[in-house]
């Protein structure tokens, strides 16, 4: 090769080009988002905490994303809006506290970005994750029994505890979610973008 | 087995074409037993990868029509499996035989023997130990859930190590060279070599980075992601067609200058095509449109390859009856026209609004790193392994078996999930269809997968076995010619 040199400046070129333009200039063009402030003076959008933020990882470590993605598209692309997963398309502000960020890239199941605004009961969640079928009857959602304690009802369940629907020939039981479960619950519950954005207008 | 020039003089006495001829088949030789050990540990340890990356293939297959298999365990759950197989046959099989490749091609193509041999295996043992540890934090729960850089941060460490002396060895190589002339798939290998280690390190530091924002770190996601196969498996597996084809049919390429051509738009074009995994996404518009672009302009890297790979066989197709290596490479290369083709066009937003989100797109990411990178590796290995043990393969019906079934189970895999995956996003783009029909209309595809995937598993079984025969049974002491998959000669009469 008697153009060596130019070889590796061209190859290296290549690939720095692209990380300056796909690494270093979204990140420089994100840098300054901030957190928008309604009418009210509320937040939008908030860093996740306490249960939630244990929960967010319990997502992550359960894979969640690699069937469910977290991002709506706009109304002329898709039903995203029309299927009610979202009452606006979501824009880079909504995930401005995302680490590792989860916008997935497949939906063998519904999109999560509002799960939070169209099923707010704790209740829903449990017996969802527990066993889909239960609430979703032909999901293929596996079931996560692993983050519930089944037990059978015997005198007065405790308050935390979720009854099973009954089955015939079963005894009535009741679960309760573990700590991991329960998080997990406050990070589903919690998922809400609903809020109003200038420019997501 | 060692030859000396005096014992070819004593045994061949003439003219001087005949002992250049053998100083060069020598000279190969003293090669191929350099790259021994080296090689062989990184194919070796490949096929076991492909094996457990088959298993977990299947594992995750199964869950996704019958989901409660297996689910009372939290570490086969889904979301962990699913993310295992990917791993294990991204930076397991594919990049390990990737390795075992580009040294052997480098060193041949050089004309010198491979250096660094004491230190080169123990990078392969690394290489093995990471991929092992990257697979029990996975399953224990520790991924960082991102797509392809779930391993925890730490393996960069091992890579770094690793791609360093990759790179020297390549380095030494290329300067201590015997051959003047640089052939277009060393182009392919050293950049390779050179723009791994460049994004991972990238990819892993930017996403430990708190200043990075969750917007920026999907973007760097998928210019890691598209880029770990446009930029690392790609290449090298480039660079085995641009090699065997004319080695195997005993012809030079189409065209060379064109191959330049190839290259550099190949360079320029498949950094920026990331993005499109993000079309219809919550970024700007131009980070997705430069993704679209770079894709499209992939045409032109794409067609070149094309007319090189193709056009060089034209005539010697009977070959593709005979032997093993060019069966399997130049499927490789023909889907690679046709994966590549139906990415770019998958790019573009009309398409992604439908295919994006579905198993459309995991049936084209299959056939990319299955039907076109992985058969060409397939075919790498039966023409290096052989010349690596001085042995012979031990059945040419399994080498058909393997064939057979490893291109049977991937045209089945693609032909379901391509199918199911297009009217899985009609049906999700068409608000009056409740979502659990898009679940239920693909679930027979997914069994359809399940029995494409059972095909490719037995197809991994029949190529280990293989694997196994030539690295176990004592060489043979006569060479009695290359397994062929049918009778030359039958064929030849045939064609003439």
């Amino acid at each position: 090769m008697n153009h060596r040199l130019t070889f590796y400046l061209g190859v290296l070129a290549s690939i720095l080009a692209s990380a300056i333009g796909l690494v270093a200039i979204p990140n420089w063009q994100f840098r300054d988002l901030k957190p928008f402030m309604d009418d009210q003076g509320y937040e939008h959008p908030i860093a996740p905490f306490g249960a939630r933020s244990v929960g967010r990882r319990v997502y992550t470590d359960l894979g969640c994303l690699y069937c469910h993605s977290q991002q709506v598209r706009a109304a002329n692309f898709g039903a995203d809006i029309d299927r009610g997963w979202g009452t606006r398309r979501s824009v880079a502000r909504d995930y401005i506290f995302d680490n590792p960020p989860l916008m997935g890239t497949m939906r063998t199941g519904p999109d999560l970005a509002n799960i939070g605004a169209r099923q707010p009961s704790r209740q829903w969640h449990a017996l969802h994750l527990y066993n889909p079928r239960i609430t979703s009857p032909g999901s293929i959602m596996p079931s996560h029994g692993f983050l519930f304690r089944r037990t059978n009802v015997d005198g007065t369940p405790p308050v935390e505890a979720v009854l099973l629907p009954a089955k015939p020939g079963e005894a009535a039981a009741y679960i309760i979610p573990t700590e991991r479960g329960e998080a997990l619950i406050e990070y589903l519950k919690s998922l809400n973008h609903t809020y109003e954005l200038p420019e997501a207008k | 087995m060692s030859v000396t020039a005096t014992e070819i003089n004593a045994a061949a006495p003439d003219p001087e074409g005949y002992v250049n001829e053998r100083v060069d088949l020598l000279t190969r030789v003293q090669i191929d037993r350099s790259c021994r050990q080296t090689v062989v540990w990184y194919y070796a340890s490949a096929v076991v990868w492909l094996l457990l990356g088959s298993v977990f293939a299947m594992l995750s297959s199964i869950k996704m029509h019958n989901p409660d298999f297996l689910a009372n365990y939290e570490w086969l759950t889904f979301g962990r499996v699913r993310p295992v197989h990917l791993n294990l046959v991204g930076y397991g099989w594919s990049s390990m035989a990737a390795v075992g490749t580009l040294l052997w091609l480098q060193a041949r193509l050089c004309k010198v023997r491979l250096p660094f041999r004491r230190v080169l295996p123990v990078t392969c043992v690394i290489w093995n130990l990471t991929v092992f540890a990257g697979m029990i934090a996975i399953l224990a729960g520790y991924s960082q859930g991102i797509e392809w850089l779930e391993f925890p941060p730490q393996a960069l460490g091992s890579f770094a190590f690793i791609f360093v002396i990759l790179l020297a060895t390549s380095l030494k190589m290329f300067a201590e060279r015997k051959v003047k002339h640089t052939y277009v798939s060393q182009w392919y290998l050293f950049a390779a070599v050179i723009w791994f280690p460049i994004l991972y390190s990238i990819a892993v530091v930017s996403m430990q980075l708190p200043s990075v924002t969750g917007a920026a770190k999907a973007t760097i996601n998928w210019w890691f992601g598209h880029n770990t196969l446009g930029l690392w498996v790609t290449p090298v597996a480039i660079a085995t067609s641009y090699f065997m084809i004319p080695k195997v049919i005993g012809k030079p390429i189409h065209s060379y200058h064109i191959s330049l051509l190839g290259f550099w738009s190949l360079a320029l074009f498949y950094n920026w095509a990331g993005t499109h995994h993000l079309v219809g996404g919550p970024l700007p518009a131009w980070i997705i449109t430069v993704g679209i672009v770079g894709s499209m302009m992939m045409l032109i890297p794409v067609t070149t390859l094309a007319i090189n790979h193709h056009l060089t066989m034209i005539g010697s197709f009977h070959m593709l009856k005979t032997s093993p290596t060019l069966r399997f490479v130049v499927f490789g290369s023909m889907v690679y026209t046709l994966v590549s083709a139906q990415g770019c066009f998958e790019a573009l937003r009309s398409i992604s609004r439908v295919a994006h989100f579905t198993h459309y797109t995991v049936a084209h990411a299959h056939l990319g790193l299955y039907g076109f990178f992985s058969m060409i590796m397939f075919g790498a290995y039966y023409y290096i392994l052989p010349r690596l043990t001085r042995n012979e393969w031990s059945s040419a019906p399994l080498i058909k078996v393997h064939f057979w079934t490893a291109a049977g189970g991937v045209i089945l895999y693609f032909a379901a999930l391509t199918w199911a995956g297009w009217y899985q996003g009609e049906m999700m783009n068409n608000a009056n269809i409740p979502f659990i029909q898009t679940v239920e209309y693909t679930r027979p595809y997914l069994i359809a997968r399940s029995v494409g995937g059972m095909l490719m598993s037995i197809a991994h079984i029949c190529f280990a076995i293989l694997v196994w025969r030539i690295l176990r049974t004592k060489p043979v002491s006569q060479f009695h010619g290359p397994t062929l998959l049918a009778n030359p000669q039958s064929e030849a009469g045939l064609a003439s």
